[in-house]
């Protein structure tokens, strides 16, 4: 059935604003991966309800869009927190003891499913060999790579990014 | 059609330009192993996506090796496909197959009937070399009808392309990247919550058991072996003349066996779902005739295919004031079996079994929608495919050729042909012409055979002239099919008074539970002349004439489409999400 856009279970504004999205776009090849793109850039993830909605749109599978979606690491359909950390889990990270430093940041930030803390703060999940094997193990947090780090570094790490952030909101910098 | 000229391990081939590798081999009988390639030309069902490449063949000149079901056959060309080199690389793809495959072959659905399974024989795969992680997916039996272990899939991608192209379902697609790439329908959803109509079609070409039907086997044994009940079986039009494959006996008319075989496994009463057909036709041409009259909602569509009402609940929510209101035939003869035919000789309804052999997965599904049920009582309450059947009278021992004929059972074992052409494509319409067409002129019908409404083309059409009026008649098969038919009746483009759609390709004698026919078509076409020779053969074949279809009118139900048929025989249907 058509639905009406009131009946997904997202933001309609949100909806509304990708539905233009899509109607000021082209057909053609590649369509589909610039409006999950946009989508997630929306929502900032792909909720269900936004994958069945583009399908419905286009007019077709649910099913493409949802294999589409998951074939590329940079589209995510969880809520992704506002501060990201990747742990590189490549042979070279993991024969380093890798899965222990995921392990210290899900318990300390006490992820128990999923990826994202229950408070929407943080999202950790693990990335392939990003080719900085050399400084095993390798952890990304927001984009910027940190070497050689051992669980007993969790808990500074977490600290800094928690300073940082102060920082900013203090100065009003927070965006 | 041009030619080319090489030639395959030394041979001369003269191929059609256009022909792949394969199909050129083939010609001069060399057979090159294959897969994921499947051509089932009259169905227009091409799985092209050349994934598994174990059909590797040598050509000369090329560095590479080719793959020989997506490479075409062109002038001058030197073929090898048995150089060495070839042998292990085919091998090699076949151990890299098997390296994320479970070996359970011994106690698998497709064990002695599934393609990776011969491949390893036919390539003589001694051990797998590659031991690696095994991928491990949830197996999904959620919607009784279909079952999906992804475990067993070898990512062919065929049941894809059945059911996005073929059918225009689109449950599939591959999602996920890498090692963890599997075949799943959008969100990784159970069956049963997405739009699947569970024709079981990707069944037909999955080549391994990644995709099967929910068996209801074991049930079955259990209910047979209670002497406390009341089991009672009928059989689809289309099972009498696809369970002899299994014998050698292809496109042959097992009835009188077919009956004998179900005895034998101990069932207490062998009814025949044409009964349940013949009623269905007396039914439809009335509710036909009456829209005609009242200037009701035209077309009218049958409306006996479980899968194809599932597709216009989900695809076409607007459209549901078309089909015919009746059940379909299984479930008609299953209430009649609880009702009627248990009143008559004083059985209590609660220890009734009721089973239908069925050429459907979907049938399965059918039977647990809510409004397939009177009075507390499910209609139906177990379905097997032909091939579950087929396992059963293997398993007890049943030397099926050899088995004398025997008559199905009365009062519901008597039908017409026109029940019997209800199990392929076109069969349902012409049947109902045949009664319509006598009720409305009260003339008798001459010409019986409507040879436009019959064959293997997608859509057929028709003009019928009834008492000087044209009548315009459209059949599809194959839910791709179906949908043309459908957006043009929605748009307006098309005019029809009546319509019959069957949602497997060829109607039920290629049904999602019929034996395999890998990929085949040549066996579907024997069943279907097997089918219009039984019709032929009748001496009644119009379904009103039925007499005993009569005395249930008589005995029981009353008037045609009156009070008491409409409460047992009829049914609704249900707008549904696409998803
Ligand atoms: S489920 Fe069967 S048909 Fe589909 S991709 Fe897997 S092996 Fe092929
Ligand atoms: S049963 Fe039919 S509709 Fe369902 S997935 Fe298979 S081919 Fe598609
Ligand atoms: S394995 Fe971690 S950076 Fe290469
Ligand atoms: S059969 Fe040719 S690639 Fe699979």
């Amino acid at each position: 059935m058509a639905k009406n856009m009131s009946e997904y279970k997202v933001d309609t504004e949100k909806l509304h604003k990708l539905g233009d999205y899509m109607d000021s776009l082209e057909r053609g090849e590649g369509e589909l991966i610039n409006i999950l793109r946009e989508a997630q850039e929306i929502f900032g993830y792909l909720p269900q309800d936004v994958q069945l909605f583009i399908a419905r749109k286009m007019g077709i599978p649910a099913a493409k869009v949802f294999g589409v979606a998951t074939f590329y690491s940079f589209f995510t359909m969880e809520p992704r927190g506002k501060h990201v950390i990747s742990v590189c889990m490549g042979t070279a990270c993991f024969v380093k003891a890798a899965d222990k430093v995921l392990d210290e940041f899900r318990s300390r930030l006490k992820i128990v499913n999923g990826n994202t803390s229950e408070d929407g703060m943080y999202t950790v999940d693990t990335v392939r060999c990003i080719g900085a094997c050399g400084l095993a193990p390798v952890i990304l947090v927001n984009g910027k790579v940190y070497g050689r780090v051992k669980p007993e570094d969790v808990a500074t790490i977490l600290e800094d990014i928690e300073t940082d952030e102060n920082m900013h909101s203090e100065v009003g910098l927070q965006q | 059609m041009s030619k080319v000229k090489l030639t395959i391990n030394d041979i001369a081939v003269e191929a059609e330009k256009g022909m792949t590798i394969v199909d050129a081999a083939k010609l001069v009988n060399i057979k090159i192993p294959t897969l994921c390639h499947l051509n089932i030309h009259d169905i227009k069902m091409v799985n092209r996506t050349a994934s598994c490449r174990v059909c590797l063949v040598e050509v000369e000149g090329r560095r590479n090796l080719a793959p020989a079901c997506a490479t075409e056959a062109v002038e001058g060309m030197k073929i090898n496909t048995n150089s060495l080199r070839a042998i292990k690389s085919r091998r090699a793809m076949v151990e890299l197959l098997l390296s994320d495959h479970p070996t359970d072959c011994l106690v698998c659905e497709r064990n002695t009937n599934c393609m990776l399974q011969s491949l390893a024989a036919e390539l003589g795969i001694r051990k797998i070399k590659y031991e690696g992680a095994m991928s491990e997916y949830k197996k999904d039996s959620s919607s009784q009808a279909l079952y999906r272990n992804s475990n067993k899939c070898i990512m062919c991608r065929r049941c894809e392309t059945m059911c996005n192209e073929v059918q225009t379902v689109g449950i599939y697609s591959a999602v996920d990247k890498g090692f963890e790439t599997v075949v799943s329908p959008a969100f990784g959803l159970p069956m049963l919550d997405t739009q699947c109509v569970f024709c079981g079609q990707c069944t037909q070409v999955c080549p391994t058991a990644a995709l099967t039907e929910v068996s209801h086997v074991a049930k079955l044994w259990e209910v047979l072996a209670d002497e406390d009940l009341h089991v009672v079986v009928q059989t689809a039009p289309a099972i009498r003349v696809t369970i002899g494959e299994k014998y050698d006996m292809d496109g042959v008319d097992c009835t009188g066996k077919m009956v004998s075989a179900l005895r034998r496994l101990g069932f207490d009463m062998v009814f025949d779902t044409n009964f349940g057909a013949d009623v269905t036709i007396v039914e439809e041409a009335h509710e036909f005739i009456q829209r005609i009259k009242n200037g009701g909602r035209l077309p009218i569509l049958t409306s006996c295919c479980p899968s194809w009402v599932k597709f216009i609940e989900h695809q076409f929510p607007n459209l549901l004031d078309i089909p015919s209101s009746c059940k379909s035939p299984h479930i008609i003869l299953g209430v009649l079996t609880k009702t009627y035919y248990a009143e008559k000789y004083n059985i209590d309804p609660s220890k009734i079994v009721m089973v239908s052999v069925m050429p459907c997965i979907a049938k399965k599904y059918e039977i647990m929608r809510p409004e397939m049920q009177h009075e507390d009582q499910r209609n139906v309450d177990i379905v097997i495919t032909t091939r579950e059947l087929i396992a059963m009278l293997t398993e007890a021992g049943i030397d099926f050729k050899a088995l004398p004929d025997d008559d199905f059972d009365n009062p519901m074992g008597e039908s017409t042909g026109a029940a019997d052409i209800f199990g392929t494509t076109g069969g349902v319409i012409e049947a109902a012409l045949r009664t319509t067409y006598e009720w409305m002129t009260g003339k008798e019908l001459k010409e019986i055979d409507f040879h436009s409404v019959r064959g293997l083309d997608g859509l057929k059409e028709a003009t019928v002239d009834i008492d000087g009026k044209p009548f315009r008649i459209g059949v599809a098969h194959g839910l791709g099919n179906a949908r043309i038919l459908l957006d043009n009746i929605q748009e307006g483009k098309e005019e029809y008074h009546a319509i019959e759609i069957m949602a497997c390709p060829g109607g039920c004698i290629d049904g999602g539970g019929q034996p395999y026919h890998m990929g085949d078509i040549e066996k579907v076409k024997k069943r279907m002349e097997a089918i219009y020779k039984i019709d032929a053969a009748k001496p009644l074949r119009k379904s009103h004439e039925n007499p005993y279809v009569k005395k249930l009118y008589e005995e029981y139900l009353g008037e045609i489409g009156g009070e008491k048929a409409h409460k047992l025989l009829h049914t609704h249907f249900t707008a549904r999400e696409k998803i």
